[in-house]
């Protein structure tokens, strides 16, 4: 019988899986020592996440601009909200797009409510791409734009898990 | 950054799933015929040349808590300072400059929409910026991955 990892126990993982698996030949055994558990408790936990759906995947997290994927390009739209999920499931089946996302406008700010993430090697073979994307979809009249990012501050996975009852952990 | 063979290999099997067990260095290294020691290696070298964000889970938004993508005008002469102190929250991630008046563009993620508005108006109280606010409303693809398999 394997002890379950208590409240706390399961908060202070959430956190460090956040922040990523260490690279040990036993990654979930340094984990569990951090929180005071047995390997066989966070194992169980993890496992338990992971089937109930709380991760989207586990596995290798890439930068992409390190990886040669140096041109990231937000393409943003402004859908008619009747045709905005079909548009929206259409174009993220499209090659080459990585996200697709409808967000609310901000009126008058921002008046767009679709969003695709398009990633590539070279910024003209992005925006050629993102054109055959529109005119393939009968969009290229919908007002657009397109917003190259020029340069990442910081990029790393969300923090979810509160911070404020958790103790500092150390190593 | 340069991407040896069996880094290319190791990212695209293993980028969409690994195996979830007690040594998964181990269980990749067999299923990429190699040692343990070369993947722990390759990995280790991936994450110095800074082609590794982390290896694990990627937490499913609408399960793991909230978030939300901001963006702010920040005027030019004040893009470090502000960029510098949005790093500094904990709870950014994916901060990145683009070309647009809106040029500052992020993601805020906490355990619940209050702490997203809380967060919100500090924002807005320390950089003198309306911050948007853009929620996901609906998700047609969240994939990010990379088919790095012809890179030169």
């Amino acid at each position: 019988m394997i002890a379950s990892l208590d409240d706390e126990q399961a908060l202070q993982l959430r956190r460090l899986l956040e922040a990523g698996l260490p690279l040990a030949a036993r990654p979930y055994g340094v984990l569990a020592e951090r929180i005071g558990a047995s390997e066989e408790a966070v194992l169980e936990q993890v496992q338990y996440w992971s089937e109930d759906g709380l991760f989207r995947r586990v596995g290798l997290v890439l930068k992409h601009r390190a990886m040669g994927f140096g041109a990231n390009a937000m393409l943003v739209m402004d859908i008619p909200d009747e045709t905005v999920d079909e548009v929206g499931r259409t174009l993220g089946k499209a090659a080459g797009v990585n996200l697709c996302y409808q967000r609310p406008r901000r009126l008058p700010d921002w008046p767009y409510n679709l969003f695709c993430m398009v990633h590539g090697r070279e910024r003209e073979q992005v925006c050629r791409l993102i054109a055959e994307l529109l005119a393939a979809n009968g969009l290229s009249d919908v007002p657009h734009q397109l917003l190259f990012s020029t340069r990442a501050f910081k990029q790393c996975g969300g923090r979810y898990a509160p911070t404020a009852t958790v103790e500092p952990l150390h190593g | 950054m340069q991407i040896d063979a069996l880094s290319r290999r190791l990212i695209d099997r293993f980028q969409h799933g690994m195996p979830l067990c007690a040594e998964p260095y181990r269980a990749m290294a067999e299923a990429l015929d190699c040692s343990e020691t070369q993947v722990l290696a390759c990995l280790e070298q991936l994450e110095h040349g800074g082609g590794l964000s982390r290896i694990g889970p990627v937490f499913e938004h609408s399960r793991a808590g909230a978030s939300t993508l901001v963006a702010l005008a920040v005027p030019d002469s004040r893009l470090e300072q502000v960029a510098d102190w949005i790093n500094g929250l904990p709870e950014v991630n994916h901060n990145y400059l683009r070309e647009h008046r809106y040029n500052l563009w992020f993601v805020l993620t906490g355990p619940d929409r209050a702490r997203i508005d809380t967060l919100l108006a500090r924002i807005e109280a320390e950089t003198g910026l309306k911050p948007l606010d853009l929620p996901m409303r609906a998700a047609y693809r969240i994939d990010l991955g990379f088919p790095i398999g012809d890179a030169p």
